[in-house]
């Protein structure tokens, strides 16, 4: 979780870094000029000097020596031939390539493109390249952020050879976050299993490396299990190799543990999709008793809302979410006022009826779309905060648009209970769906009410739109895919029942995440399709039905 | 009197809707050929005590036996319709898009199964009883007319015919005299004066004066309990009753 | 009166004489106009015109059967397709084996598409299909079965109106999912297609699709027939009864859930039917055929025909489908537009379709009256407290 936390902040940084990126930079000409001397240098040095230059500028700590050496790493190092000077290119030569993008390394801007014959590459062996890497590795290690410290630590583990043994030794008496140095102590007890033969070394690198989540260190300690056929053991040493079974076992134990979280979260944010995609028939069906087929249409118009406000903001993509939510909202609440106008208020009480008409507007809604935006999918762009995994440890992680999702799911519920509890025009809706006849004799304008909370429910399924245009493909297609489920989620929980739809779209998203690896994603879903049909023939009105006469009359 | 005789023997029925208990150990009696009146304010229970017995409503305790014999609560509606227990509804249910005629001909009593009714024609008998109940009921003349076209009170005597065809050894009628003018509504009463005998009748009612005309026991219900049962004289001057009727 | 005369009252039937009069019609002239006029002339029937033909007949026969179980029993399924894909499916399997050694892999046993998954032995429920009979008795049964099974469940708890309605979307769309994948076992999202023969007949000659053709008008007039006999005997009053009043039909001591359950299996029976007939016209099946929009547009057929009338949906079956040839060779981007404006349109401004248009003397008695614009007046509402004005005990 620690992680998530950063990442907002992160995310700031880098827009406050971006916006003021043009004050730091005249401050540091001085350091500059020393930085570009050094890389001047480089031109005419042997092998030799060259590692005594690379030592150098590591220790300079001018902000761009990490990616200078990186290029340098991939062989983009130049200078050219006629001033001297040195740049970096954009991308390594290819044999065909007559002139490269060239980079000035201090700026990192471009400066132009230089015919090939000009320039030279300045040369690196792989003794080089070995020194290049360790500096690299200990530039990140000493990263003031955590989370690169980490994630070099692992790189570094990934060769294990004395250099990097002993960096991790070095930056191991340095270490103040708790997370790092676990990975550190867990990378020298690695190193202790390639190459240590004393037991009582080996039984305390076992002790560390049972607390791991990894496969491949569990991988390595089965390795130490290994009988070859002569009956000898990979480890001669037998309270080793018990303590290296012991070791396996908890990590397997540990790892299933947390694969059924993972399932489990998996599962949640598969609900909190249908609870999404089903919330706002909740209202339109379970409060107003009315069959929207067109509802899918409506998570498509706010997927499409989406797309538009990304063409609308092409430089803000990471904040068009945060706008396109409540465009979305207005959109298909909007378009969903119209259809209760024209279609739906004409057809109160003839539910089969009201089914029918609908189906047609999602029809229309289709080709409306298509023949707006074309039959072809568009493609919605992901905010940089929505991509990508939090890696909670090696046996757990989700991803950030399915963390969101689930937020959004939580915010949408409870700010619609509280609209529905604490709001006058919730009163309303409640009262009409109670009782029309009554509320109508206390003054409601039941009417109005009607028009409204078609309004909300068609919004929350234009909200929904917001959230689908992040996980699928916003096409013309995209509610007709979704609409089955979201009706059997209402049903299943209980028409009229909010918290019906929560518990029934969580357990069907559970379910369905249960089954899936042994059924695969088709027949999972046509298990729970079977067991819904079965289920709604056993208990017709849903996990939680409506109580009362009244409820019992209006059934549809 | 033995209790061999009843033909509707309710012990102790309760029903709860969500904790409200419509019926609250409802105990009643009901001999063969009687006719029996059933008041009491709205919301007693007397509708809800006609859905147990009809099944459409289940009981969380008591029993309801009817011909001592049959244990109703285990019956489905139309096993228990085939049994002998008719129903007219508090509000007028006729079959809109049928005639006159072929609502009185599905009411007939006989085997209802798909097959039958596949192949089901009328016998003379059969007919010659159509054509006595449009009689009784004062349809003759809209036998082919369409149930949707006819009036309140012309539906409600269709639904009365309609009881009648299905030759019920009880009659449940659940207010059948509202919507009807003074002159049908003696009529009504003659009717079901000249039904009691032959069959048993259960009558809800408000019309007191309804009520008077044709009662020979009546009971009151108060929410969900028997709260006085006698003829009519006694019930009116009862204190009890006069209270849940003014203090309501 | 109903009840004495002959079982099919054909006379005072104009709607039905209609149909059955064009039918032969269609009977006389279609091959006429195939096999007798020479193909230079216009008025030549060519293959494409027999398929389209064909197809229209199939689907009237399905539209047919979706109107007795909707129009007059009041189940308007959304999945009701699925008996029709199912049939069609049958009949597949058996001109899948009637290829035989004719296939790209020339496997005698195996049809293609298993030999391209390299599966080695036919699965046990492809057993039989090589002969014609078996396939035609699977064609009425698996539907029927089904039906029966599914109307069971669905009937005896008592799920009905919209409930039915999204439990039927939901079984179709299950089977849709399911015959698409490659392992249930036939054919995977390509479903069967390529047929060779029927019977030994050349599949690709005009004169066995005239044939067929001719065999699907005899069936939907059959179908007419014994769907008339239905909702014109008691059975189909009663049928009726429980569309307009469910529970008061069972206060009369209908067993309900049988009624509708008999109806529903009928109807799948034949909608599976229509469906064996449609495969070897069109020459090709595929899971789309479970697609819930083609259910849905099935019901949109009766609609626009006028439901409760049984020629009424073959009038809306023929005429959709006509327009939506039309549109979409022509017009194809205004094609789901139109489509869409029909259900809207047809809903609220025609709730007894086209027929409903007709003058009153060609409707029959299934005939559904408008339920009242009074949105409060619902059918079903025979619970529904009267409002009965509060009386005391006076005098
Ligand atoms: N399905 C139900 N769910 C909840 N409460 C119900 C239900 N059916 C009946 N009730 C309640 O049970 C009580 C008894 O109702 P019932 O209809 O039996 O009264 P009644 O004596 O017939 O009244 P009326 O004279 O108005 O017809 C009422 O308070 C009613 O609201
Ligand atoms: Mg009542």
């Amino acid at each position: 979780m620690s992680k998530f936390l950063l990442r907002v902040p992160l995310w700031i940084v880098v827009l406050l870094v971006c916006v003021g990126s043009s004050g730091p930079l005249c401050a540091q000409s001085s350091s500059d000029a020393n930085f570009l001397e050094k890389l001047g240098e480089l031109r005419n040095a042997t092998y030799a000097d060259k590692a005594k230059i690379v030592d150098d500028l590591g220790k300079s700590g001018h902000p761009n020596v990490q990616t200078v050496l990186t290029a340098w790493l991939q062989d983009r190092l130049y200078f050219r031939n006629n001033d001297q000077k040195v740049f970096l290119v954009k991308s390594a030569a290819q044999g065909d390539s007559s002139a490269l993008e060239v980079i000035d390394p201090v700026t990192l801007k471009s400066a132009g493109s230089v015919p090939i014959d000009n320039l030279t590459e300045i040369g690196i062996n792989n003794h080089l390249r070995r020194i290049l890497e360790t500096t690299l590795a200990g530039f990140q290690l000493s990263s003031p952020d955590a989370s690169v410290r980490l994630d070099a630590v692992r790189e570094v583990e990934k060769s294990l050879d004395d250099v990097n043994v002993a960096l991790l030794r070095e930056r191991m008496t340095v270490e103040k976050n708790s997370k790092v140095k676990r990975e550190i102590a867990m990378g020298l007890a690695l190193a202790t299993l390639n190459d240590g033969s004393d037991p009582k070394a080996l039984l305390k690198a076992i002790a560390t490396l049972r607390g791991s989540l990894n496969t491949d260190v569990r991988n390595r300690l089965q390795d130490l299990l290994e009988q070859s056929p002569d009956g000898t053991y990979a480890e001669p040493d037998a309270q080793v190799r018990a303590a290296a079974a012991a070791a396996v076992a908890t990590i397997n134990r540990w790892r299933s543990f947390y694969s059924v979280i993972e399932t489990s979260l998996f599962g949640l944010s598969q609900g909190s999709v249908l609870v999404l995609i089903a919330i706002g028939l909740a209202i339109t069906f379970g409060v107003m008793g009315v069959i929207n087929m067109a509802h899918g249409e409506l998570m498509m118009l706010g997927a499409y809302t989406t797309y538009v406000v990304q063409l609308a903001m092409p430089r803000h993509i990471e904040s068009s979410i945060l706008v396109a939510i409540p465009a979305s909202f207005v959109v298909a609440g909007l378009a969903g006022v119209l259809i209760e106008r024209t279609v739906i208020r004409v057809l109160y009480g003839r539910p089969l009826e009201t089914l029918l008409a609908t189906f047609g507007v999602s029809l229309i809604l289709q080709q409306l779309v298509r023949s707006i935006f074309s039959a072809l999918n568009r493609s919605v762009e992901t905010p940089n905060w929505m991509s990508g995994t939090l890696q909670v440890n090696d046996a757990l992680s989700i991803t950030y648009n399915r963390l969101y999702t689930m937020i959004f799911t939580v915010i949408v519920f409870v700010a619609l209970l509280a609209v529905l509890k604490f709001t006058r025009m919730g009163l309303e809706i409640r009262a009409v769906a109670q009782n029309r006849s009554m509320a109508q004799a206390m003054g409601i304008r039941s009417e109005w009410v009607d028009a409204l909370t078609f309004g909300l429910g068609s919004g929350i399924a234009g909200m929904a739109g917001v959230a689908l245009s992040q996980l699928t493909n916003v096409g013309p297609n995209l509610g007709q895919s979704y609409i089955i489920d979201s009706f059997l989620v209402v049903v299943f929980g209980g028409v009229g029942n909010l918290w019906g739809t929560m518990i029934g779209g969580m357990s069907m998203g559970i379910v369905d995440e249960i089954l899936e690896p042994f059924a695969g994603a088709v027949l999972a879903k046509i298990f729970v399709l079977v067991a819904l049909i079965l289920f709604i023939q056993r208990r017709p009105r849903g996990l939680f039905p409506q109580a009362g006469r009244v409820a019992e009359e209006q059934q549809l | 009197m033995s209790t061999n005789d009843k033909i509707l023997h309710i012990e102790q029925l309760t029903v709860s809707f969500d904790g409200f208990r419509a019926l609250d150990e409802l105990t009643l009696h009901v001999e063969p050929g009687e006719l029996r009146c059933i008041i009491g304010p709205n919301g007693a229970g007397k509708t809800t005590m006609m859905d147990v017995i009809t099944g459409k409503t289940r009981p969380v305790s008591g029993s309801a036996k009817f011909c001592q014999r049959l244990n109703l609560l285990s019956m489905s509606e139309p096993e228990i319709a085939q049994a002998g227990i008719g129903r007219k509804f508090q509000k007028p249910t006729v079959f809109e898009n049928l005639t006159v005629i072929e609502n009185l001909e599905l009411a007939l009593a006989g085997k209802k199964s798909f097959l039958r009714t596949l192949f089901a024609r009328l016998t003379a008998a059969q007919e010659r009883k159509i054509d006595d109940v449009l009689e009784i009921i004062g349809l003759a003349e809209h036998r082919e007319a369409l149930a949707s076209s006819l009036s309140h009170g012309q539906k409600q005597w269709l639904e009365i015919g309609m009881l009648l065809m299905q030759e019920p050894r009880l009659l449940l009628v659940d207010e059948p005299v509202a919507g009807m003018t003074p002159q049908e509504i003696e009529r009504t009463a003659r009717l079901l004066e000249s039904l009691a005998g032959e069959h048993s009748v259960l009558v809800v009612e408000h019309d007191m004066d309804f009520v008077r005309s044709i009662a020979r026991r009546v009971t009151v219900l108060h929410e969900g309990r028997v709260l006085v049962e006698g003829d009519m004289d006694q019930v009116q001057n009862d204190p009890r009753v006069q209270d849940v009727y003014l203090g309501v | 009166m109903t009840g004495h005369t002959s079982w099919i009252n054909l006379r005072k039937d104009l709607g039905g004489k209609w149909l059955l009069a064009m039918l032969a019609v269609v009977v006389v002239v279609v091959p006429i106009l195939n096999q007798a006029v020479p193909a230079s002339s216009s008025l030549h029937l060519g293959p494409y015109g027999l398929t389209i033909i064909g197809k229209y007949l199939c689907y009237a026969m399905l539209a047919m059967s979706m109107d007795l179980i909707w129009g007059y029993c009041g189940l308007m399924s959304l999945g009701h397709a699925a008996f029709f894909a199912l049939g069609g499916y049958a009949m597949g399997m058996y001109l899948m084996r009637e290829i035989g050694p004719r296939g790209v892999y020339g496997n005698p046993i195996l049809p293609d598409f298993m030999v391209f998954l390299n599966w080695k032995k036919l699965p046990w429920f492809w057993y039989g299909f090589n002969h014609f009979g078996f396939a035609l008795f699977m064609m009425a049964l698996v539907p029927a079965l089904l039906g029966l099974a599914f109307g069971l469940f669905a009937f005896r708890s008592r799920v009905s109106g919209v409930y039915f309605a999204i439990i039927t979307q939901a079984l179709t769309y299950a089977l849709m999912l399911a015959f698409f994948r490659n392992n249930t076992g036939f054919g995977g999202n390509n479903g069967f297609t390529d047929f060779k023969d029927i019977l030994g007949f050349d599949l690709h000659s005009d004169r066995v699709h005239v044939v067929l053709l001719v065999i699907t008008a005899v069936a939907l007039a059959a179908s007419y027939l014994a769907c008339k006999v239905i909702v014109e005997s008691r059975a189909g009053r009663v049928m009726r009864a429980i569309r307009d009043a469910e529970n008061r039909t069972r206060f009369l001591g209908y067993p309900v859930e049988s009624f509708k359950l008999w109806v529903f299996v009928f109807a799948a029976i034949i909608a599976g039917i229509a469906g064996g007939l449609y495969v070897p016209q069109v020459g090709i099946i595929n899971p789309s055929e479970f697609s819930p929009m083609n259910s849905i547009e099935v019901v949109i057929w009766v609609a626009v025909g006028g439901r409760g009338t049984l020629y009424g949906a073959v009038v809306g079956a023929v005429l959709v489908n006509y327009a939506q040839t039309y549109f979409t060779s022509s017009l194809p981007e205004v094609w789901l537009y139109a489509l869409g404006m029909l259900f809207v349109l047809v809903t609220i401004f025609l709730p007894r379709g086209i027929i409903g248009l007709m003058p009153e003397r060609i409707g029959t008695k299934g005939r559904i009256s408008l339920p009242s614009q009074n949105n409060t007046e619902v059918q079903k509402n025979e619970y529904e407290r009267q409002d009965t004005p509060y009386r005391t005990v006076d005098s």
